[in-house]
């Protein structure tokens, strides 16, 4: 086999994935600096006219057929995704390390306890989780949006695999040094699993942006929207959708999340794969 | 796996476990368990209160054939979204894996999709496939085949099913690259020096090494199809048109939130459940084997 020759078949192959994937962004990235007369015509044209970047400012300060203006549905979703991502890191660490670092009562059910909530996604439990948020008044908050979403048995699970390859010596070189339990955790623990932390918070930071079943439930306020429950509000419009408009918002929409993955690429890939098997 | 050295208390161990369970509890347990004790019950004819009916909602929605329709629906949606979306993946892992120029130029800008949400690629494949307003919809009327996901039944589950397994390559793409990275390169340089041609190297080296991937790949897809598409499919087509792409998720929403039938809907969700259950049942059996061997 002649080693210099480019592989064209995998090139080829790979480049197609790529054109794939990026076609329907490259589409909508470009459909929002046209005109929304012409993409109703479907005369949408594939080369972006720069010139023409007017639909981002006005989404973005007014909204567009009467949704909620863009920036203030873009926080929303960054206040979501953000609370979720630390929520979840935050309590799964603090469980993960009481169940690693002591013995106490129960601990067993309580690690199991949390373990078997895998088994119950938001999907099967739609109508009573409803239910119980009302008796908490937390319909319609934003409290409601993220909190019920922070309990996490795979990011527990992970922080135990972790917490428990931390070695013994370690421990003891803390205790001797007289460090308490919660100094232990603030100056070990917490450091050598940086990498960890970072890959979760990506996974939890899309997990959170990407949310809809749950906003479209518990929230109805238009207050309240996320970026993705207005732009499939958007395109639900039956007559007169203001297209570029639409287009706009959703290059808006997948802006911060594509932003995470790829700057953070290193540690999502590594922990993705790490933490699932 | 436990370790040796611990601290010592009690107290402070319950107190930082007491977050987690109290949210697991209040959003986990409790609707769960509503959920099972809704499902035996129905409200009252005059709608006053609910009286017990043991299992006659699960009676009912089995001989519902609406019910069985869209079961059906949901394995074969499951399994075509999981089938490509592995197939694909799988294809593009393997072709990332050989030594060629801009490899990791490549890998990025396959990975950067998994960051789109299951609802917004609904959108993205609205002005691919879109009757008026999309790119190849409108080639394709303009060429003599009628397309329009709105009325045709086949055409919406098509739809439903490309929109949810293009967003799950990336995901896929993923697992399967680092699977093939942990084959150790003396066993494919063995086969090749072997004499094993592309094809059968692949068939009989590579894939039966990839097999714990992609059995694990295979539960999280058919939990992805089953569960997190439901953003994808209502955003498309609200589970039309009629009930042509209306998967049991779909269904438990409709009839739960939209037709406020609880006790039905209750027992869908139980239903669920079970389901989610016997999957993580398996998946926990053949990977718990995986470890002890």
């Amino acid at each position: 086999m002649n080693r210099d020759r480019p592989d064209y078949l995998a090139h080829a192959i790979l480049a197609l994935g790529v054109f794939l994937f990026a076609l329907p962004v490259w589409l909508v990235l470009a459909g929002s600096t046209q005109d929304s007369d012409a993409i109703a015509r479907g005369e949408v044209s594939l080369i972006p006219d720069l010139s023409n970047l007017s639909s981002y400012p006005r989404v973005l300060t007014e909204g567009t057929m009467g949704t909620e203006p863009v920036w203030h549905m873009l926080l929303v979703s960054l206040g979501m995704a953000l609370c979720i991502a630390l929520g979840k890191i935050a309590i799964s660490i603090l469980s993960a390390y009481a169940v690693v670092f002591f013995r106490f009562p129960f601990r067993k059910i309580a690690f199991w306890s949390i373990f078997v909530t895998l088994m119950l996604p938001v999907e099967v439990r739609i109508i009573p989780t409803y239910s119980v948020m009302a008796t908490f008044g937390l319909i319609n908050t934003f409290t409601g949006l993220w909190v019920p979403l922070i309990a996490s048995a795979t990011a527990t699970l992970l922080f135990r695999q972790v917490f428990v390859a931390i070695p013994d010596e370690l421990v003891e070189a803390a205790r001797m040094d007289g460090a308490g339990p919660l100094r232990f955790l603030k100056d070990i623990v917490i450091p050598v699993s940086g990498a960890n932390i970072a890959a979760l918070f990506v996974i939890l930071f899309v997990y959170g942006w990407n949310q809809y079943l749950w906003p479209l439930l518990v929230a109805t306020d238009p207050g309240l929207d996320t970026i993705v429950i207005g732009l499939v509000k958007m395109i639900g419009v039956e007559t007169q959708t203001d297209w570029s408009a639409v287009m706009a918002t959703a290059v808006l929409a997948l802006l911060p999340p594509v932003a995470v993955v790829l700057l953070m690429q290193r540690w999502f890939v590594a922990g993705l794969t790490e933490g699932e098997k | 796996m436990e370790r040796r050295t611990v601290f010592g208390g009690w107290l402070l161990p319950m107190l930082l476990v007491l977050p987690q369970l109290l949210l697991t509890g209040f959003f986990f347990y409790w609707p769960a368990g509503e959920a099972v004790w809704s499902s035996l019950t129905t409200q009252d004819a005059f709608g006053q209160g609910v009286v017990f009916v043991g299992l006659d909602n699960f009676a009912d929605l089995l001989a519902d054939p609406l019910y069985r329709q869209s079961a059906l629906l949901t394995v074969g949606f499951c399994l075509a979204v999981a089938g490509l979306a592995m197939g694909l993946a799988l294809a593009l892992a393997v072709f990332a894996d050989r030594e060629i120029r801009g490899k990791s130029t490549y890998r990025t800008l396959l990975i950067w999709p998994y960051a789109i949400a299951p609802a917004m690629s609904a959108v993205l494949f609205l002005f691919i496939l879109d009757p008026r307003v999309g790119l190849l919809g409108r080639w394709l009327n303009q060429h003599g085949i009628d397309w329009d996901y709105h009325l045709n039944g086949g055409q919406a589950l098509t739809m439903v099913v490309l929109a949810s397994a293009w967003k799950q390559v990336s995901y896929n793409f993923i697992f399967f690259l680092a699977g093939l990275q942990s084959i150790p390169r003396a066993v494919t340089e063995a086969a090749r020096m072997d004499g094993a041609k592309g094809w059968h190297r692949f068939r009989t080296i590579t894939f039966p090494l990839l097999a714990p991937t992609t059995f694990f790949l295979l539960v999280v897809n058919v939990v992805y199809a089953a569960f997190d598409t439901f953003g994808t499919i209502n955003a498309l087509t609200h589970g039309g048109p009629g009930k042509d792409t209306e998967t049991l998720v779909l269904k438990v929403f409709r009839d739960g939130v939209v037709n406020q039938d609880i006790g039905s809907s209750s027992a869908q969700s139980v239903i669920l459940m079970l389901g989610v259950i016997a999957i993580t049942a398996v998946q926990f059996r053949f990977m718990g084997k995986k470890v002890t061997e």
